[in-house]
């Protein structure tokens, strides 16, 4: 590729200006926010806009934050989406060992079933599901927004992959040691399996973060809402007070953009199992 | 292994009871519910077993509407998202500078909140103070009602949606082609082929199996859109009557608004064959391609 040719460099040109626009493109939504949600209230609305903001508002969002009860979503979206990934994390390394390494009648029936339910869309499971909840008196309660989804088949199925390759003669050894099935898989299984259960555990933390629809559909007091169930209301309620809407989305996303900079190795990995998995 | 014993099932219980009650139920349940006409889910009566829902669901126009605008929005989004990922990706992967910030950014919006982006891009498209107009205004385009104006909420919703996707699609391309053998790119090297054409010969058929896969997954998943309408239209489907409304947004309103559920039911089964149709698509080549494998032994 050292090539000094005419027609390598314009090709080398084209391929930045490319890169450079769509990078530019990815990125301004979230360049627009942050900018966004530092001006002043007359700022916001000039035309026409201005980029940088003349003064920065860092109040705005100490005004967001006091305006709608965002420390509560922020709370109960932390908790929600803590106790789901605890949870959800155990059901699977529970059912992955399972299917990795005991023998039980049955499970190959089980094992197809499980993973033809991958197919199912979760949106026509919402209104029996809402129902259920409804009759189990559940609305308006953490209980809710967590225990549906303490299962789930593909990091079941992930983590199954993973406990698989774990070589059968140290279950083996295990066994000859008297080491029980519980105690091998939390004291090997799990630490041999280190990075996978992170992956599967970044890639749960911020699904629940990010959830919406169910959220919704099962609260109806201010105090149990989400984060972004709390973002939408506080849209239609803050008119067009933008800079606040602004900095209120910067509190549901930025908190995620921190995690993916730190973590991303984890989600990239967790990504090409997905794409794997078809 | 040893013995077959129960044992297994005390380690699946906990997965197996949410699964019954929060999956295989309400999907038994769902389908059941859309035969039944005027059901009441105070005490699960309905009048009779028949194909009501079904008649209901599809004399409903905004329902057709909805199937319509789902349907225009697949067949611009996933397309559209898998040709710019796959150009993005392609670039990505060759030598370039800076190679792992553009990777960063480039998969940024993958993890962010669709609720939250949809809010950024309401207000980058609104029609007064958003910066697209004033971007646009540079070119000479007069200020366009992207979220005011009916006629354009679809295309609105098809630029939100394809930010939106392109992160997840560059990412599986590119993981795709750091897996091709370089001795495919040799024989180009020495012959010096001109770059694109080792684009359209090699490259994309080595990448056709993660080019299918892509394009299932967006559809499959384009069918289920509901968060970015919500959101692009501040908790409604359109400006101003349902212009932009989507099956699932469809179903959401009938159970969740109207208490019609027996039709929402009907609405989420027609959901549920879509999907199952283009699944079976997905799994069609790997069939024939086993099926001819296995005849060539």
């Amino acid at each position: 590729m050292k090539s000094t040719k005419p027609s390598a460099i314009i090709a080398d040109i084209v391929k930045y200006v490319i890169l450079i626009a769509g990078a530019l493109f990815t990125l301004l939504p979230f360049v627009w926010m942050v900018l966004s949600s530092l001006k002043s209230a007359n700022e916001i609305v000039q035309i026409p806009p201005t980029m940088i903001p003349k003064k920065f508002m860092f109040s705005n969002y100490a005004e967001a934050w006091a305006e709608a009860p965002f420390p509560r979503y922020f709370l109960n979206t932390v908790f929600i989406a803590t106790v789901t990934t605890v949870g959800v994390l155990l059901t699977s390394i529970l059912s992955a060992f399972a299917f990795s390494r005991l023998d039980f009648p049955g499970k190959k029936i089980i094992f197809s079933l499980f993973m033809a339910t991958l197919m199912i869309p979760g949106e026509m499971l919402l209104i029996t599901n809402f129902i259920t909840i409804t009759k189990l008196k559940w609305i308006d309660t953490y209980k809710a927004m967590i225990v549906p989804w303490l299962a789930n088949v593909f990091y079941t199925y992930l983590l199954t992959q993973f406990f698989s390759s774990v070589p059968e003669a140290l279950y083996l050894a295990a066994k000859v040691d008297k080491c029980s099935d519980l105690k091998f898989l939390f004291k090997i299984m799990v630490p041999m399996n280190k990075n996978a259960i992170t992956t599967v555990a970044i890639l749960s933390f911020i699904g629940s973060w990010n959830s919406f629809l169910w959220p919704l559909l099962v609260t109806n007091s201010t105090n149990m809402r989400v984060l972004s169930h709390g973002l939408v209301r506080f849209q239609s309620e803050a008119g067009t007070k933008y800079q606040l809407v602004m900095a209120a989305s910067c509190i549901l996303v930025v908190p995620i953009i921190i995690v993916y900079l730190f973590l991303r190795k984890y989600i990239l990995e967790g990504m090409s199992y997905t794409g794997v998995k078809g | 292994m040893n013995r077959k014993s129960f044992k297994g099932y005390a380690y699946l219980a906990p997965v197996l009871v949410i699964m019954l009650v929060f999956t295989a139920y309400p999907l038994v349940k769902a389908i059941f519910m859309s035969f039944c006409e005027n059901y009441s889910i105070i005490n699960g009566s309905y009048k009779g077993i028949n194909l009501e829902n079904y008649k209901d669901l599809f004399d409903d126009k905004l329902f057709i509407r909805a199937l319509g605008n789902t349907t225009l929005y697949v067949a611009f989004v996933v397309p559209l998202s898998v040709v710019i990922s796959l150009i993005i990706a392609n670039l990505l992967n060759s030598h370039i500078k800076f190679q792992g910030l553009f990777q960063t950014l480039y998969f940024l919006p993958y993890v962010t909140s669709v609720i939250a982006i949809g809010v950024v891009w309401r207000w980058i498209m609104n029609s007064n103070y958003g910066l697209l107009n004033y971007i646009l205004g540079f070119f000479g385009v007069e200020p366009i009602g992207w979220l005011s104006d009916p006629k354009y909420s679809m295309t609105s919703l098809i630029i939100f949606a394809v930010w939106k996707s392109l992160a997840f699609n560059i990412m599986i391309f590119l993981a795709a082609l750091q897996g091709i053998s370089p001795d495919l790119y040799a024989a180009a090297r020495v012959d010096s082929t001109p770059r694109l054409r080792v684009f359209f010969k090699i490259t994309v058929p080595a990448m056709m199996p993660i080019i299918a896969y892509a394009f299932i997954m967006g559809i499959i998943n384009a069918f289920k859109v509901y968060n970015e309408v919500f959101s692009l239209f501040n908790s409604k489907a359109g400006p101003v009557n349902n212009e932009a409304i989507t099956i699932v947004y469809y179903i959401y309103d009938q159970f969740y608004n109207n208490y019609k559920y027996g039709i929402a039911a009907a609405g989420s089964v027609v959901l549920f064959l879509l999907i199952m149709l283009f699944t079976m698509i997905q799994r069609l080549p790997g069939r024939i391609k086993a099926k001819k494998e296995a005849a060539q032994k």
